[in-house]
């Protein structure tokens, strides 16, 4: 099968924006199995990529790999004109403060009120001491997500979109230029799904953010990419807009697109 | 090549060949262990530190871990008295009962006991904790946050365990003698001052200091095993259960293994 050629994308004025993330030929492999083989990708500020593939296909790693998480075993990786690959832990720390990341999993911390959950980024990045900024910065990002009533309450008090919405609350709090969505709207019933990705859109505009986004939800995608690059077999298989993507001709895309 | 086609294919052949993966399995976990605990001793004198949620978690740890230290300490001390009573009766030497309880408590039965509860409670709250945050992705989430989760997770409960059990232990032995003393008198009367007098001209230094100092061992032990397990845990929701159970089990067992070499080195210094 040959891979499909790159479709231009519809949004030529992002493109001509600075690049934010640049990976080239990235190389990472579990054992045997090479989840990244030979991948290429790049951001624009202000853009909004959807990265789209099968379950297992190396899309969560890859970002990951972005934020020093995982570390690739060949390539290059530029984050914010940052070689990812080659930064101190400081300074790596300090790259992250930039980087937003909302994990699949939500992954707020079970032990701490929604208030200490937003708080702790805050705190490590050392980017506010007093107390009264904090809650002011606090109370804003809620009032953000529309949940400024749960600032008390426990992570296992909320609902899953609840959780979802905190949990972008607390990648929002360090106002970051970049964020990556792992699976934003997973596990989310459709009307909450499209609430979450209406809030991406918002949220990244008024935060001025540009976005990778982990997905498989095709209501989600529409909705949010200017751009999708679709991860097969390790590599860019594919790379277009929605639109294009969905009139393709190739048989993988079209599975995706049905 | 051949023979080990045929040892696939037998059943005594394939019972060994599990036999031998179970052994590489277990030294490939000790390696683990060595490396992390290795890695434990890099980070604790390396800044920054995490005074505050090292203060949290010895309070939690100690605070989580009394009331059934102390519950337990007591009906030890009670039981244990009961059981030696009648084999001391036999042999006409009742009057030795608080020295023989002060001895056995204080050397080997406290910390021992209090231990393995330790490791049982804390242990596997450890290994659930940790291993939950870790399959939920709360552990990268930290580290997204600009904080090294190994110092501010690890790092402070084995420095919390290993403070904490050593002061659990000396509270529940005190707890167990009084328990001794009740024990006694449900079968005859001998006055408080008289037990606690026997019992301290019972001790010395020798008992003391060897038997409080494998406490903070054993702490370390338990803390490290419940961490190593947490942290490394993996296969989801199944694998927090046995993250959890067997922080407590190698925890448990570590804790014998400590003990013989305390008295083994205790043995060569002469303090037995």
């Amino acid at each position: 099968m040959t891979p499909l050629k790159t479709i231009a994308p519809f949004a030529p004025d992002k493109l001509a924006a600075e690049v934010v993330i640049e990976a080239t030929h990235l190389h990472k492999a579990f054992g045997s199995n090479m989840v990244l083989n030979d991948f290429d990708f790049e951001l624009h500020k202000g853009e909004n990529v959807v990265i789209l593939g099968k379950s297992g296909s190396g899309k969560s790693v890859f970002i990951k790999c972005l934020i020093g998480l995982l570390q690739p075993d060949a390539g290059s990786i530029i984050v914010l004109n940052k070689n990812v690959m080659e930064l101190s832990h400081d300074a790596l720390d300090r790259l992250r403060a930039r980087i937003g990341f909302l994990f699949q999993s939500n992954a707020l911390y079970d032990s701490m009120t929604v208030r200490e959950n937003l708080e702790f980024p805050l705190r490590r990045h050392w980017i506010k001491s007093d107390q009264v900024k904090v809650n002011t910065m606090v109370q804003e990002v809620l009032e953000n997500v529309g949940l400024a009533h749960t600032i008390n309450m426990m992570p296992s008090e909320l609902s899953g979109g609840m959780r979802k919405r905190i949990a972008l609350a607390r990648t929002l709090i360090l106002n970051p230029e970049i964020i990556l969505y792992d699976e934003p709207t997973t596990g989310l019933d459709p009307i909450t799904a499209r609430e979450i990705s209406d809030l991406m859109l918002d949220l990244g505009e008024k935060y001025n953010t540009s976005s990778v986004i982990i997905s498989h939800d095709m209501n989600c995608i529409r909705q949010t990419a200017d751009r999708i690059v679709l991860l097969y077999n390790g590599r860019a298989q594919a790379n277009g807009t929605y639109h294009q993507l969905s009139q393709s001709d190739d048989y993988i895309v079209k599975q995706f697109f049905q | 090549m051949a023979m080990c086609r045929r040892a696939h294919h037998s059943p005594l052949g394939a019972a060994s060949m599990t036999f031998g993966q179970q052994l590489v399995d277990f030294f490939d976990e000790m390696g683990d262990l060595a490396r992390f605990t290795g890695r434990f001793f890099r980070e604790v004198f390396r800044p920054r530190y995490e005074v505050a949620e090292l203060l949290r978690q010895c309070y939690k740890i100690g605070n989580l871990s009394l009331p059934l230290i102390a519950l337990t300490s007591f009906i030890m001390g009670v039981v244990l008295t009961m059981q030696i009573r009648p084999t001391m009766v036999t042999y006409g030497v009742e009057s030795k009962i608080p020295d023989m309880i002060a001895i056995a408590v204080i050397r080997e039965i406290g910390p021992v006991i209090i231990s393995l509860i330790f490791a049982g409670k804390i242990g596997s709250s450890i290994g659930a904790e940790l291993g939950s945050m870790k399959v939920t992705e709360q552990i990268d989430a930290m580290e997204v946050s600009g904080t090294n989760p190994f110092k501010y997770l690890v790092v402070t409960r084995v420095l919390a365990t290993t403070l904490m059990l050593p002061m659990l232990i000396m509270l529940g032995d005190t707890i167990m003698l009084l328990g001794g003393y009740v024990g006694i008198n449900l079968g005859t009367y001998n006055s408080l001052q008289m037990y606690l007098y026997q019992t301290t001209q019972a001790l010395t230094l020798y008992d003391f200091v060897p038997a409080f100092v494998k406490t903070f061992f054993f702490g370390f032990a338990i803390g490290t095993i419940g961490c190593f397990k947490g942290y490394t845990s993996s296969k989801g929701t199944e694998g927090v259960g046995i993250s959890a159970n067997s922080a407590v089990v190698v925890s448990s067992v570590w804790v014998f293994i400590l003990d013989l070499l305390a008295v083994q080195i205790t043995d060569v210094l002469g303090y037995n």
